[in-house]
């Protein structure tokens, strides 16, 4: 046992720490990419009252005038000790992001509870049917609805629910004063979108990577063997699918954190992926690195988690040859 | 005088709304008599589109419609108020007064002010809003207009202003949204952390970005307002998000409809729009300094080869009113008629340009969408009607992101969308004095700059109004602007809610929709 999970362990560590680097240049891209756009916080904050002087005096209140590498490594010395600094706007970027980023995993965990085992089931079901009705139905439906943009599914969803049928409020504006009911109510729309966007996508790659599977010759053999066709898909080809699932399901949680922006806007849910428009549009620097910090590491995050998955159920991915 | 009888127009009204109603519990059916007069109650949900988690209580950084209405309109109150006709009355200030130069002002404060917590509003409470803004290091936006105060002094009970020099419009200026007072410190300065006003409303919840959330001040100074109990103001960036939530009655009001959309709105008999004219005014902005532009037959000849009413009806869908080449709205006080209208003649520019020696001219445009809602479409209409006079336009696309930064006072001739300014002396100081910083026409003109100065200190209505006059002319006839249309605020709201005539200097009837509108359905 010692022996196996310590090839892990170190596989972790080292991934871990590329992560880190990777981390470290997101950063440096998006500051020094920022700080190439043209306009400044001030001017933009200033709007038709960014008089010359009015607009000097702010930058040099935030310290705007110094040259951008040079605050990228101020930043970074405080980043590093966790301190994410302050919004432009005067109140701790923590402040501005938390209550938003909390919004934003509660809608990503609700729609993963829901999502991941659905669609796992679905995609089974798919190679084990397959060819059949319920293959067919799935195939076509999840091939339309990933073919087209989620806004248009986010609208749809709303015109009929909301609009025609009236059952669900168009808008998910919850807030800190809702009660718990209430904000679930609010979130039905986003999530509903959510599920018809990232469902389609777990369900087709657990189908192919069941099927891939299905096609070797160890899968003949069980046959041969006599065993049930059910028995064959859970027993002999899931276990070796997990790899593929796993790193789907990670792709897919990674966007319900960092790529559920437009979602947020069409239903005006108060997520991290609109604090982060905000933050552009008024070059908010350490609310978009913070936010950019976020997005980085939730992908990095959950794909690590899937190649450990990966390697656990199919401990050869440690001996590459 | 002013601000009595507006205080007693809401009883009147509400006195024939009385009669109304009575006589149509008889004889007409409820829908229709209910549109009639104020009532008291119910909630306002305001949709904005502006709202911004930078967005924080300190006057000094105010700067969206958000901030506008819940604040400065709700939260607090000015020294002056901005009426709906655009004249000034006296809110926290009583009346005023000043010496022969309009250098010292002497405000008398209205007695008997409490603020939401019970404090009672004194002079030290207006000076220290003023102080707020002014001092070295100052980003407040409201910088350009305390600049010229050289001294705030609190005299007895009053409060007395001595600015570096005249300036007739000065209480106007302190309508400025920035302006808002708030409690004073003690050993200075001003507690805007704590959301406390004087206003129809007070604080319940501020969540930056998201929503704002106010309820009704019982103790209001102004007899008989609010009449909302409640003020709820949510932030929907999305347009199309926005009408959503109008239609599906998540709110009662949205800001900026867009105009494919008003017959949609227009067609719901639950929904109106209700158009205000506005001081914002979109124009095509040529430097009378880099040429061909320094040459006025040039100048005389674009102004001519442009059918602002064709670009009125096909990009603006007829939303707006036919510019005539100043900067000046209807609404604004010293506003003035400059004839001709400029209208599209063709030939005759052609015969201005061919007298001055010029043919077949060629000039760059520089538009961007971002530089003007349907900029792009104008410049395209524009290109099309110039070149029957024998002018050549070539339209150059520049990017969106930065055009204010890099387009903007920097390329010769450019688009630009104006939000314009309360009074005239502040409107040509920004944008039309041979020293006006934001100067996109590159305009310099001896006698408009003389005409300024003496206007500026000029306490005479009339003689102040020839000098005006005067100005707007000289800025039609040889400015460089070339103002295509002033846009109309427009917003759509259920017909549920009722209000008086609106005010379009400012968006929001003035940021005073909370306490001037109310719910017909109470």
């Amino acid at each position: 046992m010692t022996r196996k999970s310590r090839p892990i362990l170190s596989m972790v560590a080292s991934r871990v720490g590329l992560g880190v680097l990777s981390l470290i240049i997101v950063s440096l891209v998006i500051f020094s990419a920022v700080a190439m756009l043209p306009g400044s916080y001030a001017s933009a904050i200033l709007g038709q009252n960014a008089t010359p002087e009015a607009v000097a005096a702010m930058e040099e209140q935030l310290g705007l005038n110094e040259p951008w590498f040079l605050r990228y490594l101020g930043w970074l010395g405080a980043a590093a000790t966790g301190d994410m600094g302050m919004s432009f706007a005067g109140r701790p970027v923590m402040d501005v992001i938390g209550p938003r980023l909390i919004n934003t995993v509660v809608l990503a965990s609700i729609t993963a509870v829901i999502a991941v085992p659905v669609s796992i089931l679905l995609g089974i079901l798919c190679a084990r049917f397959r060819g059949r009705f319920i293959d067919k139905f799935l195939s076509t439906s999840t091939l339309a609805s990933i073919s087209v943009p989620e806004f248009f599914v986010a609208y749809i969803v709303m015109m009929v629910l909301a609009v025609k049928l009236q059952l669900f409020p168009s808008m998910a504006g919850i807030r800190a004063s809702m009660d718990w009911g209430d904000q679930l109510y609010r979130m039905v729309l986003p999530i509903l979108t959510l599920l018809l966007v990232i469902l389609a996508h777990m369900v087709r790659n657990t189908r192919a990577a069941i099927l891939s599977v299905m096609a070797s010759p160890y899968i003949e053999m069980a046959r041969l063997k006599g065993e049930p066709e059910s028995r064959v898909v859970m027993r002999q080809a899931l276990p070796n699918a997990i790899g593929p699932i796993a790193s789907v399901v990670a792709l897919n949680l990674a966007y319900l954190i960092s790529g559920v922006v437009v979602i947020e806007v069409v239903f005006v849910y108060p997520g991290v992926g609109q604090a982060m428009i905000d933050a552009v549009r008024n070059r908010d620097v350490p609310v978009i690195q913070a936010c950019a910090l976020i997005f980085a590491a939730a992908y990095i995050g959950f794909n690590l988690i899937a190649d450990v998955i990966s390697i656990i159920s199919n401990p050869r991915l440690l001996h590459p040859r | 005088m002013t601000q009595l009888s507006r205080l007693l127009a809401p009883g009147r009204r509400g006195f024939l709304a009385g009669l109304a109603i009575t006589a149509g519990s008889l004889a007409l059916p409820r829908g229709l008599a209910a549109q009639e007069g104020p009532k008291q109650g119910g909630t306002l949900r305001y949709g904005m589109n502006d709202g911004s988690q930078t967005e924080t209580l300190d006057p000094a950084g105010w700067a969206t419609v958000t901030t506008g209405v819940a604040f400065n309109g709700a939260l607090c109150n000015n020294l002056v108020e901005l009426l709906p006709d655009g004249s000034i009355a006296g809110d926290l200030a009583e009346s005023w007064s000043s010496d022969d130069a309009a250098i010292r002002w002497t405000f008398v404060l209205r007695k008997g002010v409490k603020f939401h917590d019970g404090r009672p509003f004194t002079a030290e409470d207006a000076r220290q809003s003023i102080l707020h803004h002014m001092g070295e290091g100052s980003t407040s936006g409201a910088l350009a207009i305390v600049e010229q105060i050289s001294d705030v002094a609190v005299e007895g009970e009053d409060l007395v202003f001595t600015l570096s020099a005249g300036n007739a419009d000065f209480p106007a200026l302190l309508s400025d949204y920035h302006l808002s007072i708030f409690p004073a410190r003690e050993g200075g300065g001003i507690d805007w952390e704590s959301g406390i006003g004087t206003g129809a409303f007070k604080l319940v919840s501020f969540e930056p970005g998201i929503a704002i959330s106010l309820v009704r001040n019982p103790e209001y100074h102004k007899p008989g307002l609010p009449h909302f109990d409640a003020l709820e103001i949510i932030n929907i960036p999305d347009s199309t998000a926005r009408l959503n939530a109008l239609l599906t009655g998540e709110v009662d009001v949205i800001e900026d409809v867009d105009i494919r959309n008003i017959a949609m709105v227009e067609g719901s008999p639950d929904l109106k729009i209700v158009r205000t004219p506005s001081l914002r005014h979109l124009t095509f902005d040529m430097n009378c300094k880099v040429a061909p532009y320094d040459n006025p037959a040039v100048r005389k000849a674009l102004k001519l080869a442009i059918d602002r009413d064709d670009i009125l009806q096909k990009v603006f869908l007829g939303e707006g009113e036919k510019g005539n080449d100043t900067p000046v709205a209807r609404i604004m006080p010293y506003f003035s008629e400059t004839p001709p209208q400029h209208q599209y003649d063709p030939e005759a520019a052609r015969a201005i340009l061919s007298e001055a020696g010029l043919d077949g001219v060629t000039v760059d445009l520089s538009v961007a969408e971002s530089a003007f809602p349907g900029a792009v479409e104008a410049a395209v209409l524009f290109k099309e009607h110039a070149a029957k006079a024998g002018i050549t336009i070539n339209i150059v696309n520049e990017a969106d992101d930065g055009y204010w930064d890099n387009v903007w006072l920097q390329k010769p001739f450019n688009a630009s969308d104006w939000y314009g300014r309360v009074t005239l002396d502040w409107l040509f100081a920004t944008s039309y004095t041979s020293d006006a910083p934001w100067n996109n026409t590159g305009f310099s003109n001896a006698r408009f700059d003389e005409l300024q100065m003496a206007a500026r200190t000029e306490l005479d209505q009339a003689k102040r109004s020839a000098l005006y006059a005067e100005m707007q002319q000289i800025l039609h006839d040889d400015g460089g602007v070339i103002t295509v249309a002033f846009a109309s605020w427009r917003l759509a709201m259920s017909a549920n809610i009722g209000h008086g005539q609106m005010g379009g200097i400012l968006p929001g009837d003035n940021h005073r929709a909370a306490e001037r509108w109310w719910r017909l359905d109470a």
